[in-house]
Formats: C-alpha cells, structure tokens, sequence
C-alpha cells in the first residue's frame, strides 16, 4: 500500500477535477443569468473571462501529471477536450486581455446557445471523470 | 413609398426638421396633436411651452376638477422634444430635490418601469415630490399661466386637431360614407361590453352622440376662457395617407406636420407654422377666437358640438383617432375574410393536375391550367408585349368566376366546394386587390407566364374538365397575390414604379386596426408560418427591420398619468389587445389578463367613460408617451456634444477642418438641445489640444497635453462649456481654428488618446462625440498598422474585414455604458483600417460616414461634407436611450443587426438615437404558433429628447399566421428579406469568409425557389425549361445578384478595404429604403421628361414622374441621357447622340462635344426642360436625409465606369449577369 505517484496524480486530479465541476456549475448558471436578463453582458463577460485560462490550465495540469505517472486510459479520454480548449482559445475573438468571451456578441442566440450547451457538456464529462479518478486512484492504491 | 409624404427627410439643411427637436419642431408635433395652441396661451405664457414634463410643484395648485381631468385623461402633449421641462436650468432642481435614491422608484400606482432598465446607475429618481398623478396635470399647467389657463385646456386643444382631419380627408374615403358608420363600429362587434358602453354614452354625454363621425369634428367647446381646441377640421390639406402601406390611411394624426418649414420661435413660430401648413392655419385660429366660433366654422363635416362640459381639458384623442375611425379597406368585405383559410384552393389546385410531363398543349388561350402544370418549353410569347398582367389578369377573373367551376370530377369535391363557397367573397374581394396590382402594370411576366400555362397544359385529357377549373383558380391565384412568374422568360421584371410592400391581412377582428407603417416596422414574411418546421420548409429568412425614430408627419404623443401595460410581459397597450370586457384587456403578447385603469375608460373625446377602443393607444399603433418619473434612473441629460478633429498632417492637407469649422458654425443654432446644451472641441495630432472656454476668457485658451499613453484632463470643468453662455467663445474658436492648424505638422494621429481623454470628459453626463478622422492612428493608445494590401483588392478573399485590435470595442463598450455614442467621419486618402476604428460607433450606437479620398479643394467634396454635416448636426437626436423589442410568446429575437449595444435578450442600449438608423433582427420560432390568430411584435424606444424630456416612442405590427407553405412564400416581402439578407451577409463576412457569405446569398435564391417548386410540385429546375417563382418573390434573384454586386460583397472588381468596410457599415445600419435604392439603383430616363409629367396639373407639382428602367445596357439607348440614383450620388448618364434641343436645354451647351468628362453640378438653364429635370432631381433628394451629390458623365469619358458598373444586370469580369444567374439558380434548384 505504497503512496505512487499515480496514486498521487489522482488525488491531485481529484482535487482539481471538483474545482473544475464548481467552474462549469457557474459557468452554466452564469449563462442562464444572461439569457434571463439578470445580468449586463458587460459584467457578465468581466467575471468569465478570467476563469476561462485558469480552467483550461487546471484542465492541463491533471493531464501533464497523467502522463508523467503513465495513466494513459485516463489521459486518453481527456485529449479531445485539450484539443477542444486549444481550438476554443485560438479562434477567440479579438480582445486584448485573457478570455474567451465578448460582450458584444455574446447575446447572439447561436453563441448563447452554444455556450449553454457547452458549461452542461463540460459539467457532466467532469462528473464522469471524477468517479473515473476516484476509481482509479482506488485501484491504484490497491494494486500497490 | 408613394403614398408617404414626399419629404420624410424633408427637414435637410437645418431648422426645418420635422420631428426635430429644435424649437420649431415642437411645434410641429403640437400641430399634430392639436395644435396647441402656443398662441392662444395667454400672453403670460412664457415662450415655449413650459409644460409638461417639468415637475414643477406648481402646478400642485390646480383645481380638483382639473386633476381630475388630468388623471383621467391623456394629455395630448405636443410633441417631443419641444418641451421646455427643462430647457432652463432651473427648472431641474425640483425634481433633484425630491429624488429618492433608489434607482428604480416606482410610485405606488405606477407600472413597473423594468421593461426599461435604465442604462444608467440609479442616481436620483426624478420624480417630483408630487404623486406621479400629480405630476401630469402638474406639468401641464406652468406657473406662468393665469388660473384660468389649465393643461386641460391645452390638452383640449391639443387633441382636437388630430381628429377631425382624419375624418375629413381619409376617412370617407377609405370607410365609405363616414358619417353612417361609427369610427368604432368593427370594434364594437368585437367587444360586446364596449360596444355596450358606446351605446350608452351618446345619452349620457352630449358628445357621444357625435360619436361617430361626430367625434372626430367634434369641437369640443371648451369653456369661453379656455383655448379652443384646434379645430382638427384643418384636415383638408393633409397629406393623404401617413402610412402608405398601412390599411388605413392615417392622414388624421396630425394634420399640421406637413414637413413645412421650421417653425420658429415658440408661441410666433406656432402661428408662422400655420400659416404655411395649410392645414393648420384655420384651426389655431379659431382656437384663438374662442372655441364656439371656431367649432362650427372650423369642422364642416362634423356636426361639431360645442362642450358645455365643465370639464375643459379633455383633449380629445388626436390623429389616433381618426385613424381609428376609418376602417382601412375597402367596403366592407374584404377584410373579413380570413385570408389563409380561403386560400387554399390556390395551392391545391395544382396537386390535382400535376402531371410534370412537358406536354405543349396548343395555345388554348381560354384555358389557365394550374400553375403546376408548367413543364413544358415556354412558349415564345414575349411577355412584354402582353397587356400589363392587373389588366389581363383581373378581367378573366370576373369572367370566370360568374359561372362556377361546375364539374370537376378530377380536383376533388374538397377543392371544388372551397371554390364555391369562396366565390362570392372573392368577388367582393377584388376592390383591394387593383391596389395592389396596379403598382405594376409593366409586368409582363404575369401575362405571358399565364400565355404559357394556357399552352402547356399537361394531360390533354383532363383539359377540358379542368378548363373551367383552372382558369378560376388562375384568378383566384391573382386575387390572393398567389400567381407565379417565369423568372426566364421574364425579362422587364422591374416594376417601373415603386410597389407598395405586401398587403397584411390580419383576421377580420382586427382588419380595421392600422397597423403599423410598413417604412417603420416591416417583417420579411407578412404571414408567420405556424411553425419552425414550416419556415424551415419555406427557406426564407424570418426576421423584421425597423426604422424606430425615423422622422414622422404623423405622430401622436400622449402624457398620461398612468401608461397601460401588461403586468406580465410590460407590453404597452396597442391595437391589437383582446377587450375581455370594459374593465379588462388581454395581452396580445403574453395573453395576460390585464385590470384597465379607471381613467383609460375615459374617453377624452366625448368626455364620457365607456369604450376603451376609443382611446389614442387603440388607435394608432405608433405613438409616443411622455414618461413619467419612474421612467427615468436620473434627471433628463443635457444635449452635450464633443467635437474632436484630427490635425495630424494628412487632415492638414485635406483641409476639411476649414470645412467642417464652417459648417458647424453655421448650425450652431440649430444644434438640438435646450438652455442646458453643451459644446466642447478638442484637436489631436501626436498630442491633444484642449480648449478652454471658461468666463472671464475672451479668446479661448489651447492647452496641450503632451502624454498621450495616460491623458488626463487639464481643467475638467471648462472644457465643455454651455453653448448658450459662451457662443461667441465658441465661434471664435471655430473661426481661428482652421488658421491655427494650416501649417505643416507631423504625420502622427492619437487618436486613441483623444477619445480616451473625450470619454473622461464626457462620462458625468453622456452625449455625443464626433470624430473627424483622416488617417491610420499611429500613435499612443490603440495605434494600428497598415495591413491592406492593395494588390489583393480584387482577389476572392478578403482579408482584415475584423477589427486588428479591440481598443475601439472596449471604448466604446464604457461609452456605452456612459451614455455616450460615437460618430466618426472618416475623411481619409489613404488606409485608415476603417474595420477597427468603426468598433467606436458600432458598440456605441454611433454612425460613420466616410468620403474617400476626401479633398477639400474638391468642391463636390467640401459640399458632400457640408450636407453631411449639417444634417448630422441639425437632425433630431434622443439621448440615453434603450429600445426593447418583444414578441408574442413562442417567438423569440436571435440576432440583432444595426449599431447598438446588446444589452440583454431582447434590449438594446443607444447612447443616442437618430432617425437615420435603422436596425434589423432576426427571428426564431420556437413553439408552434398554431392556435394564434396573429403575431405581434413591439418595439418600446424610451429615449430623453433634446429638450430634456423623457419619451417613449412605441411601435406595433401584427402579422397573422400561415398554416402552408404556400402561404408563407407568397407572403414574403422580398424586399425586406432583402434588408435582412444583407446585413445577415455581412455578419458572415466578418464570422466566416466572403465567399462563404456570397455563397450563402446565392443560395439564398436557390432555396426559396426550391421551396416553391417543392410547394407547387414544379419539376425541378434542372427538367424544365423555366424558372417559376412565386409573385411575391420574383424581384429576389435580381436584388440578390445585385447585391452580390455591392461594394461590400463584390470580388473581382478592385475596390479599396476602407470602402468595402464602410459599404458594410452601412448596410447594417441603413433603414430599408436607403439600403434598397444602394442595391439597386433607380435608373430613369431623362432625356423626355416632359413626357413623364402628371396628367392633371391641379397639384402644383410640376415635377415629372419618369419610369424606372432595368439596370442593363439594354435600356440605354445612345440617344437618351439617364440618371442614375443610389442614394448616395446620382449620376446624369448623357449619350453621345442624345438631341441637341437636351443638351442646350439642360446645358446650355450646343454639342455634345463640349460637355466636359465630369461635370459636378447641374447648371441651371433658362428653360423648361431644365426646370423640369431640377425638379425631378428636387424631388428624389426629398426623402433622404441630405441631398445627394451629382455627377454628370458623358459616354464617352474616361470614368463612365462610375456609371456602367452600376449596371448590375449586366455581365462583368467575373460576375454573372442577370440571365447567368437565373441560370445558374435554375440548375441548382431541386
């Protein structure tokens, strides 16, 4: 029953994958707010954008620690969505801070749509990963 | 359109504008609303109208009955901006000194103000300390006036006038015989309880009795003392028809407004205004008189009946009502028959005989098969030469229809029996049909589409039975605007004068409703298909453009104690709500049940409680309410305007500072604003220069900043200055400023700076900032680089179509937010990445204007600047506004399209409104709308005029539903779809690519003729020989192609990035009308003008009406000259054999040879046919907000290009002509 990094790598992704629900949870209502009128896009935008690169880098540590400890089924599921994140993040639009989000074209109903859509995506495959981590980290330990 | 008044726009150089806000202006809307009589206030009066919307306690004293009035009773204030609440300075206190913190007070009785969020921080509620009751009646009766003078009295007047016009003029011709019906009488089939209430009151009150058409004449006498209400009956004068395509011709809302000259000063100007109004005149002055006199003289139709009320104020209910009143079509049935439901038969029909074999049948002339039935070659005839089709078209239709399609064994007794029971309707029907078919008697294409039916009749064996059968479908077809077109054999397809849009046909409760005008509000499909799937069926885009503060002639404007709205959804009440009964209505947007206030019972023209349909707001689906306090987050904002002017070394060379200094010291009065009005100027080039204007300066002071990366204001409080204490200051400064920067400079702009140092300045109050701009920004803050390459301005892709950087964006963002908007004026003669620097006005509700390659040692373009300028300056503007649109349940907005800043689903920020801008949006439908009777959109545009006031300016269309495809492609207005698609491809180009987005326009045709062939069981393009199309959308093709041809979307043809991108500004920004005349271009021949001139020379409109021609070389004959006009410049076309006795009568010139290559403006000759062609040229420049420039071109020049490259239907490297294109559609359609 010996501490591995693998065992490590999980606790860790563990840790980081329940950061990462609470950062699509408020993604999504933060996207409903909008649709509801609640919020101006404006401030909306401003309290995004600043997750958006933590996330993704948070999203990328757990897989950098994956593929250092040799967890490839793990690493292997969670490659479309770095693909995904890096594509996302080079067709953002023009803006000169950090962010993915702009407040004059986040009200057009297809990018409110998908943006919707995509916070429940991305909550859900953190849901299935973090029953996926705690297994792993279970087995890991006890194949120690 | 045609119907409209000539000039919308008529306002141009300056006071004269309409609606604008200037003084005179006001008194246009008072005309409207009855005159209000400035002049017969009492002398007392002070000037202009104190009036309404000031919250002076003051007017706390008034007597109950006046309150009571007051509470009950719209007061028909005039009109917009001219209220004086608070021109003067100190008149704002009182309100400050009652502000409750919280942002969004909402007095007790009042409606929540949400649907409204103001932009602004809650700073202080305004409202006066006084109840929100209070306030009304309050305002309306300035301290100044004597006791005896109410604002009852001056709501009596103000309504009054409204009323009777529309009696007068339209209505008796619209309606029939005004004086049988009751304006209400549809209503009053509708609602049960209402029309009870209407029985009653005739007893009741005197006034009632004159309901009906009495109403509107009624001259209510108000009691000696007070001012006699305008006697509406000026009417005879108005303008025919306010909307032109509504129904109902709604001449009556305000008779005055004729886009006369500017009224001057307040109480004179009133009267100056009647005079040339010839309206007006008559009414104002029997007001003067005293109100018995004036009734009966004034109104000679209506029975007028004096008022003995005690009750003075009751305005009665301007132009609404009279449009009310007058039932928009024609005798009586047509509007009560459901238009989906009958139709059927129409589309049906062809199913029945679909056989898609090209069997030509012999020219069976009597004989109209079903349209479905084309397959075969079209016959030859020319189209052309047929009888235009109104004419052809609708006699056959009598014809047939007398005897009934009598055995049809083949159709189906369904379609059989719908004939039959139609049948009658339709005969009934036709009388609006001739409107509607009129418009274009140059279409050939009907006639010979229907020579091709005849012939081509498929299964010979069914002909005979189906011969009768057909041919009334045929006309059927015709009646219900259901005829198809044959795109190919078509070839003058273009209706030689303009066309009303599509008729909207609402269910017969509401047929009588106006509706509201198409030039305002207008959907791209006039039936909404029922569901989703069936748009997506048809193909056709959904969305709906709208003109929101487009200048009006027409314009009721309302202060009421309380503004009804739904509690649900804060729909304003309109038009078209259910009455469950005197006490309730339902939403026509959310379908809540609503409580109706007591007062809106009160029916101001009669001054009895009763039917609620009476009311201004039943009547006229565009009106305008003055807001009370809850309406407003903090006091009204003062006009203030920023001037900022590039003079770097490149503006120093183009020398438009001269030219612009010049024309705004020349409006300097006429800038819209009141006492409080504020003015600032400030000058860039590597550094900025501010302007110190304070007291005690008797020249203005520069100082300049020499950090650029943090400005900072050296003396924030004297740099924007009020414009009424420091006038000469500032002229001074105009003056010497074109001097003061004529030396060489440096080459570098920071212009990032200068607008980051201008939102400092202006951010405590909000206002406009216009921008002079004439190269890159190269320096400081949101400095760009050169990234065009001019050897790719004719390549396939463009590039750079976004913007390099987001510093304008955010700018404008926090402008936005500040309510300030930006306008720049890009006078440029080199790259200056217009794609980035038009973020500024994009986000902030601003506008940009551009002339390339500006010089000011040009003439044409130092004029072109000069009427820009003094349009832009001169021309209304509302400040912090909002505008929100809703739609009934189940249809939701999914982009909007114009400038503005999104700020929630449905609402739109607009630091500043002005009636140049028009906004498009596009539609979803996401539930099935098929337990609707109709759909209904509103438009609310809250905004703060010049004056000071806070106005809400509300618009509302309603569309009935479609359950077939059919339906919905016959429904749609190419037009519109047109403006949609356009600004639709714009956002492509900047999302995707320019050939994706042409591409997509392309398909666009592609896929509406596919649905229609699908809908009409055509055989696909490919198999067949002709293209059909719907009659409704057989322009499309040739607008798509010569939109296709744009600046903005062309390839292939060299074309500079700034001018592209300015071309797409404008095309997402551009009302309707403007966008359609950029498209195509109208081309008229005027080398006969004469000709051309109208038959009866009663109207003293000497102006000819010349045919537009088809933009192809094919029209232009060698010996004629043409003209030209998109809108933005006409361009006088002269050939080389074109008469002698044309050129020494236009020019003055006795060969053609000596007509110079470019001529830039149209001498004025002695002579007849010169007068003629000025007056044309007058005429066209009318309606456009300034006019346009002229270029005079021979054929033989070296630019003719200007000229023939407009000539869209022609081919061109690398573009399809028009037949090419039809082509090209008809293969791909399957």
């Amino acid at each position: 029953m010996a501490f591995s990094f693998p065992a490590f790598s999980y606790i860790i992704a563990l840790i980081v994958d329940a950061f990462l629900i609470f950062f699509s949870i408020f993604h999504v209502i933060a996207f409903d707010e909008l649709k509801t009128d609640y919020k101006n896009p404006i401030d909306q935008c401003n309290s995004l954008n600043p997750l958006v690169l933590p996330e993704y880098l948070l999203h990328l540590l757990i897989n950098v620690l994956f593929l250092l400890s040799g967890e490839w089924f793990s690493l292997l599921i969670n490659i479309p969505l770095i693909l995904y994140h890096l594509h996302r993040y080079y067709t953002r639009p023009v803006m000169s801070g950090p962010g993915l989000y702009d407040p004059t074209s986040i009200m057009n109903a297809d990018v409110l749509t998908v943006c919707q859509r995509e916070g429940w995506i991305k909550l859900a495959f953190y849901l299935l990963s973090f029953f996926l981590y705690l297994y792993g980290m279970i087995v890991v330990l006890i194949a120690a | 359109m045609s119907n409209l008044p000539p000039n919308p726009y008529n306002n141009f150089p300056g006071p004269p504008q309409v609606n604008a806000n200037t003084a005179p202006p006001t008194f246009n809307h008072n005309q409207q609303f009855g005159q209000v009589p400035v002049s017969q206030l009492p002398p007392g009066y002070g000037g202009i109208k104190q009036d309404p919307n000031s919250n002076s306690p003051l007017h706390a004293p008034s007597p109950a009955a006046q309150n009571h009035v007051l509470q009950n009773v719209n007061n028909y204030s005039q009109s917009a901006s001219s209220s004086p609440a608070f021109n003067q300075p100190g008149m704002m206190p009182p309100p400050l000194k009652h502000n409750l913190q919280s942002s969004p007070m909402r007095p007790p009785m009042s409606t929540a103000p949400n649907s409204l969020p103001n932009p602004l921080p809650p700073q202080n509620v305004p409202m006066s300390s006084a109840s929100p009751r209070t306030v009304p009646n309050a305002n309306s009766s300035p301290a100044p006036y004597p006791p005896s003078y109410h604002p009852p009295q001056r709501q009596i007047n103000d309504n009054a006038p409204p009323l009777i016009p529309s009696s007068q003029t339209s209505q008796p011709l619209v309606n029939g015989p005004p004086s049988s019906l009751p304006p209400n009488g549809p209503p009053q089939s509708q609602y049960p309880v209402s029309s009870s209430a209407y029985s009653s009151l005739p007893g009741s009150k005197p006034p009632s009795s004159g309901y009906g058409p009495g109403l509107i004449n009624t001259p209510y006498t108000p009691p000696p003392g007070q001012v006699a209400k305008p006697p509406g009956p000026a009417m005879p004068s108005q303008p025919p028809i306010q909307f032109s395509g509504a129904p109902v011709s709604g001449p009556p809302r305000n008779s005055p407004l004729v886009p006369g000259p500017p009224v001057g000063g307040p109480p004179g100007g009133m009267q100056g205004f009647n005079g040339p109004p010839q309206n007006q005149g008559p009414p104002r002055q029997v007001g003067l008189n005293g109100p018995n006199v004036s009734g009966p003289s004034v109104l000679p139709p209506g029975p007028p009946k004096p008022m003995g009320h005690p009750q003075p104020p009751m305005g009665q209910p301007p132009a609404p009502m009279g449009l009310a009143s007058g039932p928009p079509m024609g005798p009586g049935a047509p509007p009560q028959q459901q238009y989906p439901g009958q139709y059927r038969n129409g589309p049906q029909g062809p199913p029945v005989g679909p056989s898609v074999q090209p069997t030509g049948l012999g020219p069976s002339a009597g004989h109209m098969p079903p349209p479905s039935n084309f397959g075969g070659p079209q016959n030859p005839p020319a189209g052309s030469q047929m009888p235009p089709m109104g004419q052809q078209s609708l006699p056959p239709m009598g014809h047939q229809m007398g005897p009934p399609p009598g055995p049809i064994v083949q159709t189906g007794a369904g379609v059989k029996s719908n004939m039959q029971n139609r049948y009658p309707q339709m005969a009934a029907a036709p009388g609006n049909y001739p409107n509607h078919q009129a418009n274009q008697p140059p279409i050939p294409s009907l006639s010979q589409q229907q020579a091709n039916i005849m012939k081509q009749f498929p299964q010979q064996h069914l002909t005979q039975q189906m011969g009768q059968l057909s041919v009334t479908k045929q006309g059927f077809d015709q009646l219900w605007g259901h005829h198809m077109v044959d795109l190919l054999q078509c070839k003058h397809i273009l209706p030689e004068y303009p066309e009303d849009p599509p008729e909207i046909k609402l269910a017969h409760q509401f047929a009588d409703s106006s509706n509201c005008s198409p030039e305002v509000f207008r959907c791209t499909i006039n039936r909404i298909p029922e569901t989703n799937n069936l748009l997506q069926k048809s193909r056709l885009p959904l969305g709906i453009l709208i003109h929101p503060f487009k200048d009006l002639n027409h314009l009721p404007v309302i202060q009421c104690a309380t503004i009804v709205r739904c509690r649900a959804c804060r729909t304003y009440i309109n038009p078209f709500v259910y009455f469950v009964d005197a006490k309730r209505w339902k939403c026509n947007l959310c379908y809540r049940v609503n409580d109706l206030p007591e007062e809106f019972q009160y029916d101001p023209v009669s001054k009895s409680y009763g039917d609620p349909t009476r009311r201004p707001e039943i009547k006229s689906a565009t009106i305008e309410f003055i807001a009370p306090g809850e309406y407003m987050l903090r006091p009204p904002q003062p006009a203030v305007y920023l001037f900022l002017f590039d003079v770097s070394q490149l503006a120093r060379e183009s020398g438009y500072l001269q030219v612009a200094c010049d024309t705004l010291k020349a409006n300097l009065e006429a800038l819209p604003g009141d006492a409080r009005t504020q003015i600032g100027i400030i000058c860039y080039d590597a550094h900025v220069h501010y302007y110190l204007m304070s007291e005690g300066l008797t020249r203005p002071k520069e100082m300049t900043v020499l950090d650029i990366d943090d400005v900072f204001l050296p003396s924030p409080s004297s740099l924007l200055v009020n414009l009424s204490e420091r006038r000469e200051l500032v002229r001074e400064l105009l003056t010497v400023l074109p001097a003061r920067y004529s030396t060489p400079s440096t080459p570098s702009s920071a212009l990032g700076a200068a607008l980051q140092a201008a939102y400092k300045l202006m951010a405590p109050t909000g206002g406009r900032i216009t921008v002079f701009q004439t190269c890159l920004p190269n320096v400081g803050p949101g400095a760009l680089q050169p990234r065009e390459d001019p050897n790719a301005r004719s390549s396939k892709e463009v590039a750079h179509l976004n913007p390099a950087t987001d510093f304008y964006k955010r700018l404008a963002l926090d402008c936005s937010g500040a309510q300030i908007a930006v306008d720049l004026f890009l006078l440029n003669s080199q790259y200056a990445d217009l794609a980035s620097l038009s973020g500024m006005s994009k986000f902030s509700a601003g506008t940009v204007y551009h002339i390339p390659l500006f010089r000011a040692s040009r003439p044409h373009h130092a004029e072109q600047l000069n009427r820009m300028l003094t349009r832009y300056l001169t021309r209304k503007i509302g400040f912090e506004a909002v505008m929100r649109v809703r739609c009934t349940r189940g249809i939701s907005i999914h982009t909007f399209h114009g400038n503005f800043f999104v700020r929630s689903t449905d609402l739109l920020s607009l630091p500043n409104v002005s009636p140049d801008a028009g906004f498009g949006m596009q539609l979803t439908i996401e539930e099935s709308l098929s337990d609707l009777q109709q759909v209904c959109f509103q438009a609310a545009l809250l905004y703060t005029s010049s004056k000071g006031e806070r106005r809400i300016r509300v618009h509302t269309l309603a569309l009935p539903t479609a359950s077939n495809l059919t339906d919905v492609l016959h429904a749609a207005d190419t037009q519109c779809i047109i403006g949609l698609l356009s600004k639709m491809a714009v956002d492509r180009c900047m999302s995707a690519s320019m050939s994706e987005a042409r591409e997509a326009v392309m398909n666009v045709a592609v896929d509406a003729l596919s649905a229609f062939r699908l809908a009409q069981n055509l055989p696909a393009g490919a198999n067949s020989s002709a293209l059909h199309a719907p009659h409704s959308l057989r322009l499309l093709p040739l607008y798509l192609l010569a939109l296709l041809k744009r600046k903005a979307f062309r390839t292939g043809t060299s074309t500079r990035l700034d001018d592209r991108v300015w071309d797409m500004c404008n095309v997402k920004v551009s009302p309707l009308s403007v966008l359609l005349r950029a498209v195509y271009p109208d081309l008229y021949p005027v080398h006969q003008l004469a000709q051309y001139l109208p038959a009866h020379e009663e109207d003293d409109e000497h102006t000819p009406d010349p045919p537009r021609l088809q933009l192809t070389a094919e029209r232009i004959n060698s010996t004629g000259a043409y003209l030209l006009d998109d809108g933005e410049s006409m361009i006088l076309y002269v050939c080389h054999a074109v008469s002698p006795a044309f050129l020494s009568e236009t020019f003055g010139l006795t060969a053609f040879s000596q007509l110079p290559d470019e001529l830039r403006s149209l001498p004025r000759v002695d002579s007849e046919g010169s007068a003629l062609l000025h007056a044309f040229i007058d005429k066209l420049n009318d309606d456009r907000p300034y006019a346009s420039d002229i270029l005079i071109l021979r054929d033989n020049s070296p630019s003719r290009t200007l000229f023939t490259e407009r000539l869209v239907e022609d081919r061109v490297e690398s573009a399809f002509s028009y037949y090419e294109f039809l082509q090209h559609v008809k293969n791909q359609v399957k």
